[in-house]
C-alpha cells in the first residue's frame, strides 16, 4: 500500500477580486508514493507543485478528492485534529523559516515541544541530530549567524526531530549554490537511506531529479503530465515540458540554430545515436563504424548516468563513401537509436 | 526660581501622578491592545483564524475612535468614565479614558508589528503540528519581540503626551501642574520644569526601550 495516496484531488482558490475567476491550483490529481522512495515532483512556478505538497500535510485544504497517508484520510479534517498526523510528516523550505528568536538547539527543540517529548529524551535527540547533519559545534548560534547551507541543515534536523516516516521538501535547494545544494542533497539521500524516510522533493531544476529521486512526476498547470521512474523519464521524454527539463541536464539533439552552425563546418552527413537503455556498449559502435571504413568526429552531445544507467545522446559528423556509410548504420541500428538530422 | 523652590513639595507630587497616570494606562491599553492586535492580525484572511466579521468590527472601532483627536474624546467618554469609575474627573477617570483611546493605538501598532514576521515560520509551526493558540504564544509573539518593544516605546511616549494633555480635563499630573502654575500665573521657569522632568522621562524610557530591542534581536 502507499504511504500516500492521492485520488481525484483538486484544489480552488477563491478569487482575491470579485471580478476574477476562482484559481484551479491542482486539477484532478492522482498520485501513489511508495514507502522509502524518493519522489520527485518538477514543474516550472506556477504549475502547482508547492500546493501539491502542501495539500499532503494538509497546510492547504483540498477542494475535491481524496487524500490518505499513512492510511489516514486528511480530507475533512479539521486543523485542529491534524497535529498528530503532521508530527509524523516533516517539511523544509526553500528560504528554510528557522524562527530567528530560537537558536539551532531552540529550533529543533520546537517540534519536540510540542509533540511533548519529555526534557532528558529531547535533549539525546538533539544532540543526535546535530551530528547527523554535522552543526554539533552551532547548537548556540542563531539562525542569522549561518550560511545558507547550514540553515537548510538545521531545517532538516528540525523536521526530522520527532522522527516522521515523510519529508517534504519544497525547493529545499533553490536559494543555494550549486557546491551546497550538493551538499544538501547527500545529506537528504543520507536521511532517506538510514532513517527510510520517504521523501517528496519539489524542484524545478532536473539536476536535482537527476542526483536523488527514484521516481519523478512533471507538473504544468496543476495538472501531472508525466510520471514514471526517473530513466523513463529522462530517457523517453513524451511531452514538450519534460524535454525542456531533460534537456536542461543531458544536452541532447542539437537544436536549428546549433546544426545550422554545424552544418557550416560539418558538410558531410549528421546522425544522432540516441543510447537509451542503458547497457548498450558505445565501444560496439565505433568498432562498427571503423570497420565499415567510416570516418566520425563527435559534434554534439552528452552522456549521464541516471541511477547507475548511461543514458545520452551522441551527434556525430560522418565522412566516407555513402554507401560504407548506409552499411555501417544499418548494422550500428541494432545496437542504438540512430536518427539521421542532416 | 524661588516660585519653583515654593512648589516643591506640589511640583512632585505632580511628577509621582504623572507616573502613576502613565503606568497604569501603559499597562491597560497595553493588554487591550495586544488583544485587538492579535485579533487583527490573526482574523485577516488567509491568517491563523480568519474570520471577516471580526475583523470587519476591530477596524471599524479602531478607524472610528483612533482619529478624535485626545482631548475631544476625553470630554466625549466623560460620561462613561463617570459610569464605570464613578467619576468623571480626578486620575481614576483620566486613566479610564486614557487606556480606552490607547488601546486603539496599540492594536494597530501590534497589528503592524506582527505583520512583519515572515509567515514562512507561521507555517514551519503549523508544519511541525502546534495548534493556533500555541503558534501565537510560541512563535508570533517571540518573533515579533523586537519590533513590539519599539512600538510600545512608542505608545508610551504618546501617553505621557496625552497624560499631559489630561491636565487640561480634570486630570493631574505634570501637565495639570504645568498649566495651574506655569501658564496661568505666567511663570514659564515653573512650565520648564515640568517640560525637563517629562523630556527626561521619555529619553529614560527610550534609551532603556532601544536598549532592550536591540538585545532581543541581538544586533
Amino acid at each position: 500500500m502507499p504511504i500516500i495516496a492521492l485520488s481525484g484531488v483538486s484544489k480552488t482558490f477563491p478569487p482575491r477580486s470579485k471580478k476574477e475567476a476562482p484559481l484551479l491550483a491542482i486539477d484532478a490529481v492522482d498520485l501513489e508514493i511508495e514507502a522509502g522512495d524518493i519522489y520527485g515532483i518538477i514543474g516550472y512556478s506556477g504549475a502547482g507543485k508547492s500546493t501539491l505538497v502542501r495539500l499532503i500535510n494538509a497546510l492547504e485544504k483540498t477542494t475535491t478528492g481524496s487524500i490518505v497517508v499513512n492510511g489516514q484520510e486528511l480530507a475533512g479534517l479539521k486543523e485542529g485534529q491534524l497535529g498528530p498526523i503532521r508530527r509524523d510528516i516533516g517539511m523544509i523550505f526553500q528560504q528554510f523559516n528557522l524562527f530567528n528568536s530560537r537558536n539551532v538547539w531552540r529550533n529543533i527543540e520546537y517540534p519536540l515541544q510540542i509533540a511533548g517529548v519529555p526534557v532528558n529524551e529531547r535533549n539525546k535527540r538533539i544532540s543526535d541530530l546535530l551530528n547527523f547533519v554535522g552543526l554539533a559545534d552551532k547548537a548556540a548560534s542563531f539562525p542569522d549567524e549561518l550560511s545558507g547551507g547550514q540553515k537548510q541543515r538545521v531545517g532538516i534536523a528540525r523536521a526530522l526531530a520527532t522522527s516522521p516516516s515523510i519529508l517534504l521538501a519544497d525547493e529545499a535547494t533553490s536559494a543555494l549554490d550549486p557546491e551546497t545544494t550538493h551538499e544538501v542533497l547527500n545529506l537528504l539521500k543520507r536521511v532517506n537511506q538510514e532513517f527510510g524516510t520517504t521523501i517528496v522533493v519539489i524542484t524545478h531544476e532536473m539536476e536535482v531529479i537527476k542526483s536523488i529521486a527514484h521516481k519523478v512526476a512533471v507538473m504544468d498547470s496543476g495538472r501531472i503530465i508525466e510520471r514514471g521512474s526517473v530513466f523513463d523519464v529522462f530517457s523517453n521524454p513524451q511531452t514538450d515540458a519534460t524535454k525542456r527539463f531533460v534537456s536542461t541536464v543531458v544536452r541532447a539533439v542539437p537544436a536549428d540554430d546549433d546544426l545550422a552552425a554545424l552544418r557550416v563546418r560539418h558538410p558531410g552527413r549528421i546522425v544522432t545515436l540516441s543510447f537509451n537503455d542503458g547497457n548498450v556498449s558505445q565501444s560496439a559502435v565505433f568498432v562498427e563504424l571503423a570497420e565499415q571504413k567510416v570516418g566520425f568526429e563527435l559534434i554534439y552531445g552528452g552522456i549521464t548516468d541516471i541511477q547507475g544507467r548511461t543514458f545520452g545522446h551522441l551527434t556525430l559528423a560522418l565522412t566516407g563513401v555513402d554507401s560504407d556509410i548506409d552499411r555501417a548504420l544499418a548494422s550500428v541500428e541494432s545496437i542504438v537509436t540512430v536518427t539521421e538530422v542532416a | 526660581m524661588d516660585r519653583l523652590l515654593e512648589l516643591q513639595p506640589q511640583f512632585w507630587t505632580a511628577a509621582v501622578e504623572t507616573l502613576y497616570i502613565v503606568g497604569l494606562s501603559l499597562l491597560f491599553s497595553g493588554i487591550i491592545g495586544l488583544l485587538l492586535g492579535i485579533g487583527l492580525y490573526t482574523s485577516r484572511p488567509g491568517s491563523l483564524l480568519p474570520n471577516r466579521p471580526v475583523s470587519v468590527t476591530i477596524n471599524f472601532l479602531i478607524n472610528t475612535f483612533r482619529p478624535i483627536p485626545f482631548i475631544i474624546f476625553l470630554v466625549a467618554f466623560q460620561p462613561v468614565a463617570r459610569a464605570i469609575t464613578g467619576t468623571g474627573i480626578g486620575n481614576a477617570a483620566i486613566i479610564f479614558t486614557l487606556s480606552l483611546a490607547a488601546s486603539f493605538a496599540v492594536g494597530r501598532i501590534v497589528e503592524q508589528n506582527l505583520l512583519t514576521v515572515n509567515p514562512g515560520v507561521i507555517e514551519a509551526a503549523r508544519s511541525v503540528g502546534a495548534g493556533r493558540f500555541r503558534i501565537i504564544a510560541t512563535v508570533l509573539l517571540p518573533e515579533a519581540l523586537g519590533p513590539l518593544i519599539l512600538g510600545y516605546s512608542f505608545i508610551f511616549v504618546a501617553i505621557v503626551d496625552m497624560a499631559a494633555v489630561a491636565g487640561a480635563a480634570g486630570g493631574g499630573g505634570l501637565g495639570a501642574f504645568a498649566l495651574l502654575y506655569g501658564h496661568r500665573q505666567f511663570n514659564p521657569t515653573v512650565t520648564w520644569a515640568a517640560v525637563i522632568v517629562i523630556i527626561i522621562l521619555v529619553q529614560g524610557v527610550q534609551f532603556f526601550a532601544n536598549w532592550l530591542a536591540r538585545k532581543v534581536l541581538r544586533r
